[in-house]
């Protein structure tokens, strides 16, 4: 178990050495997320009833495309010099790989979206502190980082992988994103706890389903 | 596991799609030997690498290490192998060091620095060690390449043509290196088709031809390394 953690811990560190090297990811969700957000409020210009309809459904797409970039990437570096079959090479069970990589992505993730929520908040009037968006951000961004990872690792081995990964990926990840959209709209409208009661527990479960099935897929996916 | 070969295959199989790469292979290796695997390109040599460090399922047969199988016990037979391939193995946008000690921490290396000084003298590429990967020339990541896969001090090193991208010196030093891990007990499995190298590396000689080994001497007690030439030449069905 400890050799499993450290070899996870080693992964996690890579990706994430690797990303403040390159950027690459960074930078990719970052401008996207932002160019979407902008766009979209300029072309809406929602009036302050609208906001707590349209803002959600913005935000999480916003992410999620712009997440998208990113983990598409995300195997892209291991192809180069075959750095991937020296991590297969190692002794370590693939699941250790896939729960490295994807808490590296889930990190990468929740610092984009740290940086992102204060100017969507600004260009959509909306109060800085939510702290309810908080739980269902971590909870959407796992489910993402989670069902990614698996369709990153498919999609390396394809030629058009920048189109096999959303094809493969958005799907599957439709379930997230419906919770996503509809949980942080009443967090932005203002908490009914009842309402959230029902999606954050069902957005656990979600995550739950996918933290144990992925791993298996990636296992799969992964050996010749 | 000492009273077993180091490798034994038997009856090994593998096929991409219609194409047949490995054709009832069998080759058995004891622990401290030193053996080249000749053969043309597409002869099967990658493929049987690949199969020996468990990257590559076989169709059938079995791959043994030390009596265990491969396939069966596969995490835990990988930290006896270390393997060299085409390939540097290596990430680009970290230096040498880094992925030096990334590896060491996937073999769970007690004392991974010493370690890393240790195999880096050893390749001579100490004073490379805080260079990225991606700017140093193909020969030193090789070197690099070879110091990851001797890094956790494995009992049995596979190469996929190891002398490719090296220059002279290079080579000479990784002649000198095989040397010392046979006299240390380390089994070495290298591959080639380049002849005189393969002749030069090691006393075993074997030839690969369409998946199957069709040569297997050992220089002392055969004709020498011109009786190889002529096997190979007979074999590969290339003039000398």
């Amino acid at each position: 178990m400890k050799n499993w953690f450290r070899a996870a811990m080693a992964i996690f560190w890579k990706d994430i050495l690797l990303e403040t090297r390159t950027k690459d990811m960074l930078l990719a969700i970052l401008i996207f997320s932002i160019l979407v957000i902008v766009i979209f409020n300029f072309a809406i210009s929602p009036t302050p009833k609208m906001i707590g309809f349209v803002a959600p459904g913005i935000l999480w797409v916003a992410f999620i495309l712009g997440g998208m970039f990113g983990l598409t990437r995300s195997f892209g570096l291991e192809r180069e010099g075959g750095a991937l079959k020296g991590l297969l090479l190692a002794p370590v069970g693939r699941d250790a790989i896939f729960y490295g990589k994807m808490a590296a992505m889930f990190t990468l993730m929740m610092v984009v979206e740290v940086i992102v929520f204060p100017v969507f908040a600004v260009l959509f009037n909306l109060s800085l502190w939510i702290p309810w968006l908080i739980p269902v951000a971590a909870l959407t961004t796992l489910g993402i980082a989670t069902i990614g990872t698996v369709f990153s690792a498919i999609a390396m081995n394809t030629r058009a992988r920048e189109i096999m990964f959303p094809l493969l990926f958005l799907p599957v990840a439709i379930p997230t994103i419906i919770a996503a959209v509809e949980t942080s709209g009443v967090a932005i409208r203002g908490v009914e706890l009842a309402e959230m009661s029902r999606w954050i527990p069902f957005m656990g479960a979600i995550d739950a389903v996918f933290l144990v099935i992925c791993p298996v897929a990636f296992n799969l996916i992964i050996e010749d | 596991m000492d009273d077993k070969p180091a490798i034994e295959i038997n009856g090994l199989t593998k096929s991409y799609g219609r194409t047949g790469v490995l054709r009832g292979l069998d080759l058995k290796l004891d622990w401290g030997e030193v053996i080249t695997i000749l053969g043309s390109n597409g002869s099967g040599k990658t493929t049987l690498i690949n199969i020996i460090g468990s990257l590559t399922k076989p169709d059938s047969g079995t791959v043994e290490f030390g009596g265990i199988g491969v396939r069966a016990r596969a995490t835990s037979i990988r930290r006896f192998i270390g393997v060299v391939t085409h390939e540097h193995l290596l990430y680009e946008h970290l230096t040498g060091y880094e992925n030096l000690r990334f590896h060491a921490d996937l073999f769970g290396i007690s004392s991974a620095d010493e370690r890393i000084i240790i195999v880096a003298r050893q390749l001579g590429v100490e004073a490379r060690l805080n260079q990225l990967v991606g700017t140093l020339s193909h020969g030193t990541q090789k070197r690099i390449a070879i110091a990851r896969a001797l890094l956790h001090d494995p009992p049995l090193l596979i190469m996929d043509e190891p002398e490719s991208g090296l220059d002279q010196e290079a080579q000479g030093m990784l002649d000198g290196v095989i040397r010392q891990l046979a006299e240390s007990g380390c089994t070495v499995l290298t591959t080639t088709h380049n002849l005189d190298k393969g002749t030069a590396m090691s006393r075993r000689i074997a030839i690969l031809r369409e998946g199957r080994i069709v040569y297997d001497e050992d220089l002392k007690s055969s004709t020498g390394a011109d009786g190889v030439k002529k096997a190979y030449a007979s074999h590969s069905g290339e003039s000398m």
